[in-house]
C-alpha cells in the first residue's frame, strides 16, 4: 500500500525522466506509449489506493520516504499522506490527466516538439500529484512551484511565436507575485510552530491561537495571496486568458482541470487556519463572488472560443472560493471535480474544432459545426450543459446547486453571496450557450479539414458521460438525498455550519437557481440562436472583452514603470565602479601598446635613454 | 701617470661609445647599425683593458677576449640575418621591418 502510494507520483516522474533523457532514440509511437503508460499505471495505483477508502473516507495512509531538510528549527520530510481530500484530488488528476494524455497522443502528432510536450506533461502530472499528496507545506510548495514551471513551459510550447513567450512570461510572473507572499506565510508558520507538517500545524494552531488573532489573519492572508495567484482570482486573474496561447490539451489539463484549482486545495487543506481568521474567510467568499461575476461578464464579450472557456474557468473557480469562504469545503471540492470533467471536456471539444478549422479561434467564423463535427458538438453540448448547470440531467447542476444553497444557508453565508452566485449562474448559461449557438448552429462558413481521431473521441466520450452522471454522487435532500461525496470528505473536512432556520428552504433555492439557468438558456436562444448571429459592439462590451481593463491598469502602473526603470538602468549603475576599473586598464593598455612601434632605432634610443636615466639616478 | 692614462683612456672610450650609439640611432642601413654596435663593443673592451692595466689584474684582458668573441659571434649571426633579409625584401632598411609592432 505504502509502496503504491509512492508510485503514484513516481511513475509520471519516471516517464518524464525517460522522455527527457532517452526520448531521442524513441520513435513517435514509443514516446506516446511511455507518456500515456506512465499516467495509466499511476492512475491504476491511485485507484488501488483510493478504492478501499470509499466506504466512509476513513483511513489515512502515510509513507515517509526520506528526511529532506533537517536544520535546527525546521525538519521537513519527503513524506506522502493520503486522506479523503487528497484522494479526491489524485482521482481527478490521474483520471482526467490520463484522458488528456490519450487525447494528446494523436492531437499533438503533427507538432515537431512531440517529445518535449509529453515530457513536460508527465512532469506536470508528477508535480501536481506531489502537491496534493505532500504531508508538509514545504513539499507542497515544491510541487506548487513545479506546476508553475510546467505551466510556463507549456504555455510557451510554441516558443517560435513571440506572443506565446510573452503569455508564458506573464503567467509566470503574475503567479510568482502570489507565490512570494505564500513563501512569507510559510516562513511565519515555521517561526511560530517550528514545523511545516500540515497536521501538526493545524493541531497546534487550534491550541495556541485565539480566533481572529492578528498572526492568524496575517498567515491566512499570505496563503490566500498564493491561492489567488495560482487560481487566477481577483486581483491576479489576468494571466489565465493569455495562458490560452498554449496547446489546447494543456489548457484542458493545467488551466482548467487541475493546476488552477491548487488554490482551492490549499485553502481546503489549511481550513483550520482560516476558521481561526473569520475576516479572511469572509474575504475568500467575497473574492470568489466578485471574481465569478466579473469574469462571467468578460466571458460574454469574447470572440475567441478558448478565451470564453478561460474566463469561464476563472468564474467557476470563483464559485469554489465562494464555497470555501462560507465553510462549504465539500461543496467546493465537489464543484472542483465536476468542473474538471466538464471544463476539460469543453476544451478537448474546442481543440477538435480549432484543429479542424486550421487554427481558427473566432466563433463568428465558425458555423453549422453540429453537422460537420458531430463528435465535437455532442461533447461541447454535454460540457456546456453541465457548465450551465441544466437542472437534474447534468453534473454541474448538483455541484453548483450545493454551493448556492450552502452560501445561503451557512452561518458564514449571506443572501448577497447567494444572489451573486445566482446572477453568475444566469450569466454562465448565456455565455456558454452563445458559442454553442453561434459556432455549432447557423450557417456553414468554413469546411473542416480534419476529423477527430478515435483516441480523441474516446476521451471526449468518457468525459461527456462523467459530465452528465458525475453529479449523482451527491444529491440534495430535496431530491431524495444521497450524500456520498460529502460523507466521504467529512473524515477530513468539517461539514457546513448550517444556520438553523433560513428564509428560503433548500427546495425553493433549487427551484430558483434552476429557473435562472433556464432563463439564461432562453436569453441565449433569443439573442444568438434565432437567425444569423449578430456581432454586438459597444463601449461596455469592449470593457468586458478586455477583462474590465485590469491589464491596462497593471500595464500603466506596474509594467511600464518597471520597463522604464530597467531602461534607465540598462548601463547598470551599480556596476559603474567596476566598468571604470576596466576602462582604466583598457586606456593604459592602449597607451603602452602605442610604444610598440616596431621601429628598431626607437627601441635602441629608449634603451639608451633609460640606461642614462638609471645611471644618473645611481650616481646622484 | 697611471691615473692620467686611465682618465684619457676613459674619455676615448666614452667618445667611441657615443659615436657608436650615434651611428645606431641615426643610420637606417643595417650594415651601419651593425658597425655602430661593433664600435660600442670595442669601447667597452677598451674600458676593461684600461681597468686591467690600472690595477695590474689579468681579469681585464680576460674579459676583453670574451667581448671580442661575443662581437665575432654577433657579427657572424647579424651579417647572416642581413643577408637573408636582403634576399627576401631586397632592402636592408631597418625602418622597413615593422611587422612586429604591437
Amino acid at each position: 500500500m505504502t509502496v503504491l502510494l509512492a508510485l503514484i507520483p513516481a511513475l509520471p516522474l519516471a516517464g518524464f525522466a525517460i522522455l527527457a533523457l532517452a526520448g531521442g532514440v524513441l520513435p513517435r509511437r514509443g514516446i506516446g506509449t511511455v507518456a500515456v503508460g506512465a499516467v495509466l499505471l499511476s492512475a491504476l495505483a491511485a485507484a488501488i489506493c483510493v478504492i478501499p477508502m470509499l466506504g466512509g473516507g476513513q483511513g489515512v495512509t502515510t509513507v515517509d520516504l526520506w528526511h529532506w531538510v533537517v536544520v535546527p528549527g525546521l525538519k521537513a520530510d519527503m513524506a506522502l499522506r493520503l486522506d479523503a481530500l487528497s484522494a479526491v484530488m489524485i482521482g481527478v488528476i490521474t483520471g482526467v490527466g490520463l484522458l488528456i494524455h490519450i487525447y494528446s497522443a494523436t492531437f499533438m502528432a503533427e507538432e515537431h516538439g512531440y517529445r518535449r510536450y509529453f515530457a513536460y506533461l508527465n512532469l506536470f502530472t508528477a508535480s501536481m500529484l506531489i502537491l496534493v499528496l505532500a504531508d508538509n507545506l514545504l513539499m507542497l510548495y515544491m510541487g506548487w512551484e513545479l506546476v508553475g514551471l510546467c505551466s510556463y513551459l507549456l504555455i510557451g510550447f510554441g516558443y517560435e511565436a513571440p506572443d506565446n513567450g510573452r503569455a508564458a512570461r506573464k503567467a509566470f510572473v503574475v503567479t510568482r507575485v502570489g507565490d512570494a507572499a505564500m513563501a512569507v506565510g510559510l516562513f511565519l508558520l515555521v517561526a511560530q510552530f517550528g514545523t511545516l507538517n500540515i497536521a501538526a500545524i493545524m493541531d497546534q494552531a487550534q491550541l495556541q491561537w485565539a480566533a481572529g488573532q492578528p498572526l492568524a489573519i496575517a498567515v491566512t492572508l499570505l496563503l490566500l495571496a498564493g491561492a489567488v495567484g495560482k487560481s487566477a482570482q481577483l486581483p491576479l486573474q489576468t494571466w489565465l486568458p493569455d495562458a490560452m496561447a498554449g496547446p489546447t490539451p494543456v489548457s484542458a489539463l493545467i488551466h482548467a482541470a487541475t493546476m488552477v484549482t491548487a488554490g482551492v486545495y490549499l485553502i481546503a487543506r489549511t481550513h483550520s487556519l482560516y476558521e481561526l481568521a473569520p475576516p479572511v474567510q469572509t474575504l475568500v467568499a467575497i473574492i470568489g463572488a466578485a471574481t465569478l461575476l466579473l469574469s462571467a461578464f468578460s466571458a460574454l464579450a469574447q470572440r475567441d472560443i478558448k478565451r470564453i472557456l478561460a474566463y469561464s474557468t476563472i468564474s467557476q473557480i470563483g464559485y469554489m472560493f465562494l464555497a470555501l469562504g462560507v465553510g462549504a469545503y465539500s461543496a467546493a471540492l465537489f464543484h472542483f471535480m465536476t468542473h474538471a470533467f466538464f471544463k476539460a471536456l469543453l476544451f478537448l471539444a474546442a481543440g477538435v474544432v480549432i484543429m479542424a478549422l486550421d487554427d481558427e479561434h473566432d466563433i463568428f467564423r465558425m458555423g453549422d459545426l453540429r453537422r460537420r463535427l458531430p463528435g465535437a458538438f455532442w461533447g461541447f453540448l454535454a460540457g456546456g450543459a453541465s457548465l450551465a448547470a441544466l437542472p437534474l440531467i447534468t453534473a454541474g447542476f448538483y455541484s453548483k446547486d450545493l454551493i448556492l444553497s450552502d452560501a445561503f444557508r451557512s452561518q458564514a453565508g449571506s443572501g448577497w453571496l447567494w444572489a451573486a452566485g445566482v446572477l453568475g449562474a444566469f450569466l454562465t448559461s448565456i455565455y456558454i450557450f452563445r458559442p454553442l449557438f453561434i459556432a455549432f448552429g447557423g450557417e456553414a462558413k468554413t469546411t473542416p479539414q480534419r476529423r477527430a481521431t478515435r483516441p480523441e473521441l474516446f476521451a471526449i466520450a468518457v468525459l461527456s458521460v462523467l459530465s452528465v452522471i458525475g453529479g449523482l454522487v451527491e444529491i440534495p435532500s430535496a431530491l431524495g438525498g444521497y450524500h456520498g461525496f460529502s460523507a466521504f470528505l467529512h473524515a477530513t473536512l468539517p461539514a457546513v455550519p448550517v444556520a438553523g432556520e433560513t428564509a428560503l428552504g433548500e427546495g425553493t433555492l433549487m427551484l430558483i437557481s434552476a429557473a435562472v439557468v433556464l432563463a439564461g438558456l432562453g436569453v441565449a436562444w433569443w439573442r444568438f440562436g434565432t437567425g444569423a448571429a449578430v456581432e454586438h459592439d459597444n463601449a461596455l462590451l469592449r470593457l468586458w472583452g478586455e477583462g474590465w481593463g485590469f491589464d491596462r491598469v497593471y500595464d500603466l502602473f506596474l509594467v511600464k514603470p518597471y520597463v522604464w526603470l530597467a531602461r534607465i538602468d540598462r548601463r547598470d549603475v551599480v556596476d559603474l565602479p567596476y566598468t571604470l576599473i576596466a576602462a582604466a586598464a583598457r586606456t593604459l593598455h592602449r597607451g603602452l601598446s602605442a610604444t610598440q612601434t616596431g621601429r628598431l632605432r626607437w627601441y635602441a634610443a629608449s634603451i639608451a635613454g633609460g640606461a642614462v636615466i638609471i645611471i644618473a639616478i645611481g650616481v646622484l | 701617470m697611471a691615473d692620467l692614462l686611465l682618465s684619457h683612456g676613459l674619455i676615448l672610450a666614452v667618445l667611441l661609445f657615443g659615436a657608436g650609439l650615434l651611428v645606431v640611432l641615426s643610420r637606417r642601413n643595417l650594415m651601419y647599425i651593425l658597425m655602430g654596435i661593433e664600435i660600442m663593443l670595442n669601447a667597452t673592451g677598451l674600458v676593461f683593458v684600461l681597468g686591467g692595466a690600472r690595477w695590474g689584474q689579468p681579469d681585464g684582458q680576460v674579459l676583453f677576449i670574451l667581448v671580442l668573441t661575443v662581437a665575432a659571434a654577433e657579427v657572424a649571426v647579424g651579417l647572416a640575418l642581413v643577408l637573408q633579409m636582403y634576399r627576401q625584401r631586397e632592402t636592408i632598411d631597418a625602418d622597413a621591418m615593422r611587422e612586429l609592432r604591437e
